[in-house]
């Protein structure tokens, strides 16, 4: 955003939203009136704020003259360029074409994302062999259909450029063979001392065929160590199971049977093993349909906003540190015994616990406690206690086996290695995917004591910072390339299938272990195949004339059938005192926060242009993490935003810039985590500071005892949310009354406004009326006429439509700079409204893409005709015919067209030509381009209906969107048909469209939201500080 | 005062205003016909291809269906070219000693792909699909031309936008009986009207509004 003003004055503001429950606002500079808001609020796009920027000038300095001329030299050059033949083209048939293969045709594959370790069953479109898109699969268990915004972006780091795409030794290019020579060697030299200086890190490993390798290679080298290290795994859930149970468990929650949820520091609809399906169930439980509908209530305390916070129905803000004494007192509440002395802590509004008690109480068995990863131990267990107190265990909270193949705490046992290279006993290190150089916490000074290690090798998909310390880095096949197998959050196995030859000499970690056991060239599938041969489910199998009948029906489905583990019974144990009173004695003490970044993860995604550039739910960052803080700390140490300002934290200093966060908890700094990288590739690399160079590995989710110190240098922070504005302050354009109104674009009432007032949301009728027209009217009487309804109840922001997006249109990516001046591509945005006071405020997504308006301003003004009306009610648009003029996105009020200002499409990198989706065009510069419904799946859909001689069924067509949305938000289909999805939702009393005053006729329309508060605790929908 | 001019500058500039009418229409004519030759449009150009593959051989005179080569016509967007394999289904049987044909046998021994030259290309930014012509009654010749009667395959038609526009308002004019799709040298009937206006109908043929909709081609 050009022209922060970055002195906000906070005083002035929070007076302003003290006490206004009316009034919802986007951001800070908002309320400021800043003048860079004012601006972007007026323009279509900001005016770039980089001098020497022709394009963006054009509103200034360019004389009539001027403009003349380039309009003659653009014209004449447009007509040279336009003489020329179409290139000569190849046609290259297979010799022997495979069975089943339609050239034209996508064929979808079921298989498995490794994330984190876990399993996401998903089904991936392959044209012509290479894949474009993932999907959910909707028989397995984590996905139902859904994918998350990791899954989506999957697809591109296969294709990533800047993948390793040979071996090296000692940086030098080398060959798998001669790797092969050496390791059989280096293992042979160890067999005396049976491996006493070998060690094997690895992350998170669920697949049970490579834990069986590795398993084998440790029988074959007893003394030899397999070290586990995950930087943002779940080493404290684990933990804490052990506290509570004594053992390892893990917990499954079922959210389609809670009433009553308590989230403590938990992003548990945006991210974790089963997120995706947990945000399904959660969703579910929220759908109202009419005034008899009955909703969930879910309670989140949080430091950092999180989208889960964002749909909580009472969201308290607590630093992390005080998430302890809060859950204790809970806990004491209900009577769990042994859990300590119980002191609330402050900020706690008094009768929010007492509450929140008798809700969970009078929800026995149908309530879940759920703790966030960043929590310790201690908390985990005391959750487990409050859930088996409630006799949620068994009901909503299901114990099995630990899904890991050899679960533990990976802190620690990095900290055993990191221990034993400095005691000089590690001889030979083999690290498998993991990239401890990088994210270790500092206090264990990895890279050091790594030095010391005489042989190291590097399995990677990168040639990162590990691999640049390593002698043999061997790259890793990714997982659309190479078979594999990996287990689910519930257990659910699912066996991963490629979809692609390897595109480059790289190994997956099974033909790696199988190089390290002396078996060269064995292939991965057959390592599959075989463990699965032995250890299938006997009664499953035995449904199947043979194995192989069974294998097969794994492969379609995407799940081995019976496999997911059986509820355990656990006896609870722990006793939870704690050691001395309240963790945190001084409450003004400044908190760090580490979190794993909501786009980019622990880091392993920073190569990945499609997440860098998204904006982070709710702070609407791109391309940076930064210290958040929440508007009272920044005023208390005087600190604006984008001031640099040096963290110190247990005496490791890093520089990074502020981000003030309204809702942030006080005194409490977040910092993201998987920034700062120092060879991530063209695109990750030294984007934001590294969190991991102050994290430390005995309090790796938060600690208190910050210190802060401005520096007095600025950084640039670039947000999207204040851009695309949509003016909230509409204007009756009758003759007489030139009135302001509101135009109320986010909707919402409590539960109880609503049954007394199920039309809350609706639109006045007058708004809705046809309004008289020099144009046609259009007849959208008959055939399919298309509509969307977006359920704002049931988004989580989660970014997961628009990651889908950018794979399913070919979306190009734009850069830090370019997103800066209001240029990113992105067809679908979430925007995110505050409603109430500045330190605590309610928070509100919404979903905007084009509204494929009946009475579309943008048509009108198109002077070269490249954006039409469909019969079907779309508003197309022609690339081919568009000039550029911009008129459109000028007349767009909810200003969703995107212009390619430059050639962002990358038409020039050979490794990113395979990803396109073949069905859409790429976009050249100069060429305006929007949501189209995702135009090609529906025409797809129209010619297969044509073809077999009937009409398309609801839900035969779903928009990219749409399919990937956990929550299942986004429903689109047929409005003429009565019946379909999307005629029933927009029947409802909370629909309502946005801008109706403009008399635009959008065919995508809102359900309004309805929480759910507890009527105990004040408030429509009470945001407690 | 002396005339500045000659008298027969009057003729030579009542001649040249008129007569510039004339050039300026021969220039536009003559450039309208360059934009319509084949020099231009590379219509009706034979191409050079690895092996001369004649349609009028194997489709009129053997009776080849145009199916057995092209299988995914009526499934999906893109006909299909058939695979080596597909060659020497006869042609391990017949002309087994045909230098023409040696590099489709090199092609089924190496398994090194037939690299043929494409005919008809449209521009990216156009999405054709053949299976839902083929399944309204539009004939392969339709499009691509009398290929029973071509030695050589050459693209028999400019393929311009205005040309797919042409038959998409008026798809009377062009469709008729399923039956016929496949024949290799089809000359519509008399009635050709008549009939066309019944199967538009009976085969569901949508109106020209949704035909000549942008969004039916571009996307």
């Amino acid at each position: 955003m050009n022209g922060h003003d970055n002195s906000i004055d906070l005083i002035r503001l929070r007076e302003m939203t003290d006490g206004d429950r009316q009034r919802f606002w986007r951001s800070l500079e908002e309320l400021a009136e800043s003048p860079g808001f004012q601006a972007s609020a007026q323009h279509e796009f900001p005016v770039s704020r980089r001098a020497g920027d022709a394009a963006a000038q054009s509103a200034s300095g360019v004389s009539r003259r001027d403009l003349l001329k380039l309009v003659g030299a653009s014209t004449a050059v447009a007509t040279l360029a336009a003489c020329t033949k179409l290139p000569v083209e190849k046609i290259v048939p297979y010799v022997r074409q495979p069975e089943e293969f339609v050239p034209g045709v996508p064929l979808y594959y079921a298989t498995a994302l490794p994330f984190g370790g876990y399993a996401q069953g998903m089904l991936v479109e392959s044209h012509l062999g290479r894949p474009t898109k993932v999907e959910g699969n909707p028989d397995h268990p984590a996905s139902l259909g859904a994918a998350s915004l990791f899954a989506q972006a999957s697809v591109l780091t296969l294709y990533d450029p800047d993948r390793s795409q040979v071996p090296t030794h000692l940086g030098r290019v080398a060959s798998w063979d001669a790797f092969q020579a050496e390791i059989t060697d280096a293992l042979n030299n160890h067999r005396p001392s049976k491996g006493a200086g070998i060690r094997l890190l690895t992350e998170n490993v669920t697949s049970p065929t490579l834990a069986q390798q590795i398993r084998a290679f440790l029988a074959q080298f007893p003394s030899a160590k397999w070290h586990q290290y995950e930087p943002c795994g779940f080493d404290a859930a684990r933990e804490g199971s052990r506290l509570a149970f004594g053992e390892y468990v893990n917990t499954v929650y079922r959210f389609a049977r809670a009433e009553v949820i308590l989230a403590l520091d938990s992003d548990f609809l945006c991210s974790g093993a089963g997120a995706v399906r947990y945000a399904h169930d959660f969703a579910d439980k929220r759908r109202v349909v009419d005034a008899r509908s009955t909703l969930n209530r879910l309670y989140a305390v949080e430091s950092t906003p999180l989208s889960t916070g964002a749909v909580a129905d009472h969201r308290l803000r607590l630093r992390s540190s005080d998430i302890e004494g809060l859950v204790r007192a809970v806990a004491a509440g209900l009577g769990v015994s042994g859990v300590g002395q119980a002191s609330v802590p402050a900020g706690v509004p008094a009768n929010w616990i007492p509450a929140l008690v008798r809700d969970l109480q009078a929800h026995r068995g149908a309530s879940i406690v759920i703790v966030g990863d960043q929590q310790p131990p201690v908390v985990h267990g005391l959750a487990h206690a409050i859930n088996h107190a409630l006799g949620n265990a068994g009901a909503t909270v299901i114990h099995t086996e630990p899904v890991e193949a050899n679960p533990g705490d990976g802190m620690q046992s990095l900290s055993e290695l990191v221990a034993d290279m400095k005691a000089g006993q590690v001889e030979l290190l083999v690290i498998m995917g993991a990239n401890p150089v990088y994210n270790a916490p500092a206090d264990l000074g990895f890279a050091e004591q790594f030095m010391k290690v005489k042989l190291r090798v590097r399995l990677g998909l990168y040639n990162d910072e590990t691999s640049e310390l390593c002698h043999w880095h061997i790259p890793e096949s990714h997982y659309l390339e190479a078979w594999g197998d990996c287990r689910a959050y519930d257990g659910t196995a699912s066996v991963i299938q490629p979809l692609i030859a390897p595109l480059y000499t790289s190994k997956s970690a099974y033909e790696f272990m199988a190089a390290l056991l002396n078996q060269p060239n064995t292939s991965a599938h057959d390592l599959v195949y075989q463990y699965w041969t032995e250890h299938a489910p006997a009664d499953q199998a035995a449904r199947f004339r043979n194995f192989e009948a069974f294998w097969e029906s794994s492969l379609n489905n995407g799940t081995i059938a019976g496999t997911v583990f059986a509820p355990k019974q656990v006896a609870l144990q722990g006793r939870f005192a704690a050691p001395g009173g309240p963790p945190d004695a001084n409450p003004g003490d400044l908190e760090i926060v580490f979190r794993p970044d909501p786009a980019i993860w622990d880091g392993s995604f920073a190569n990945n242009g499609w997440l860098q550039e998204l904006p982070r739910p709710l702070t609407k960052l791109t391309w940076d993490n930064a210290a958040q803080v929440s508007p009272a700390t920044a005023q208390r140490l005087s600190l604006n935003r984008e001031d640099v300002v040096k963290l110190t934290y247990e005496g490791r200093e890093l520089s990074a810039p502020v981000l003030i966060v309204p809702g942030h908890a006080d005194n409490s700094v977040t910092l993201h985590l998987g920034y700062g990288r120092r060879r991530a590739g063209g695109i990750g690399t030294g984007v934001g500071v590294n969190a991991y160079s102050i994290r430390t590995s005995a309090n790796p989710g938060f600690g208190v005892g910050l210190q802060i110190q401005k520096t007095g240098a600025r950084y640039h922070l670039v947000t999207t949310q204040n851009q695309h504005i949509i003016n909230q302050d509409g204007r009756r354009v009758e003759e007489e009354s030139q009135a302001a109104f509101k135009r109320d674009i986010v909707r919402v009432a409590t539960l109880t406004e609503f049954q007394g007032h199920p039309d809350f949301a609706a639109d006045p009728p007058e708004e809705t009326t046809q309004a008289p027209s020099m144009y046609p009217a259009y007849n959208y009487k008959k055939g399919y006429q298309w509509g969307m309804s977006i359920d704002l109840n049931s988004c989580t922001g989660c970014n997961a439509c628009i990651v889908a997006c950018y794979a399913e249109n070919n979306i190009p990516v734009v850069g830090k700079e370019q997103v800066d001046d209001g240029r990113d591509m992105q067809w679908i945005r979430v925007d995110t409204y505050y409603r109430g006071s500045l330190d605590a405020p309610e928070a509100y997504n919404q979903v905007v893409m084009c509204m494929q308006c009946e009475n579309a301003p943008c048509e009108y003004v198109c002077p070269v005709g490249a954006t039409v009306h469909s019969p079907e009610g779309l508003n197309v648009m022609v690339y081919n015919r568009c000039v550029g003029t911009r008129y459109c996105s000028n007349n767009c009020p909810y200003k969703v067209r995107r212009f390619n200002f430059y050639l962002y499409s990358d038409w020039t990198t050979p490794s990113l030509y395979p990803l396109r989706n073949p069905d859409v065009t790429v976009r050249s510069r100069g060429v305006m381009e929007k949501c189209s419904y995702c135009l090609q799946r529906i025409n797809e859909v129209k010619i297969k209906a044509e073809r077999e001689d009937r009409a398309i069924h609801d839900g035969e067509i779903l928009t990219a969107c749409q399919q990937t949305c956990p929550t299942q938000a986004i429903v689109f289909g047929n409005i003429n048909d009565p019946a379909s999805r999307v005629a029933r939702l927009k029947a409802q009393s909370r629909q309502y469209g946005l801008l109706r005053d403009l008399n635009t006729r959008p065919r995508t329309t809102y359900l309004a939201r309805v929480t759910n508060p507890n009527p105990e605790l004040a408030g429509p929908r009470a945001q407690e500080s | 005062m002396a005339q500045i001019f000659h008298r027969s500058t009057n003729t030579i500039a009542r001649v040249s205003i008129y007569g510039a009418v004339f050039i300026l229409g021969i220039v536009a004519y003559v450039a309208w016909e360059v934009n319509q030759s084949s020099y231009f449009t590379t219509a009706k150009l034979p191409l050079e291809q690895p092996v001369p593959f004649s349609h009028k051989h194997h489709a009129a005179e053997l009776g080849i269906d145009c199916r057995y080569c092209h299988t995914s016509v009526e499934t999906s967007s893109f006909a299909g070219l058939p695979p080596t394999a597909t060659c020497m289904t006869c042609h391990s049987q017949i002309w087994v000693n045909s230098s023409m044909l040696e590099p489709v046998r090199a092609s089924y021994r190496t398994d090194q792909s037939l690299a043929w030259t494409r005919v008809n290309a449209l521009p990216d930014f156009v999405y054709f699909n053949h299976s839902i012509h083929i399944n309204k009654g539009i004939g392969c010749t339709t499009c691509h031309g009398q290929l029973g009667e071509m030695p050589i395959t050459w693209r028999d038609n400019t393929l311009y936008m205005r040309w797919c526009i042409d038959c998409h308002k008026h798809p009377e004019r062009q469709i008729r009986l399923r039956a016929d799709v496949f024949k290799p040298i089809y000359h519509p009937p008399s009635n050709q009207l008549a009939l066309g206006r019944r199967l538009v109908k009976e085969y569901g043929v949508k109106g020209a509004a949704a035909l000549i909709s942008c969004d039916t081609c571009h996307r």
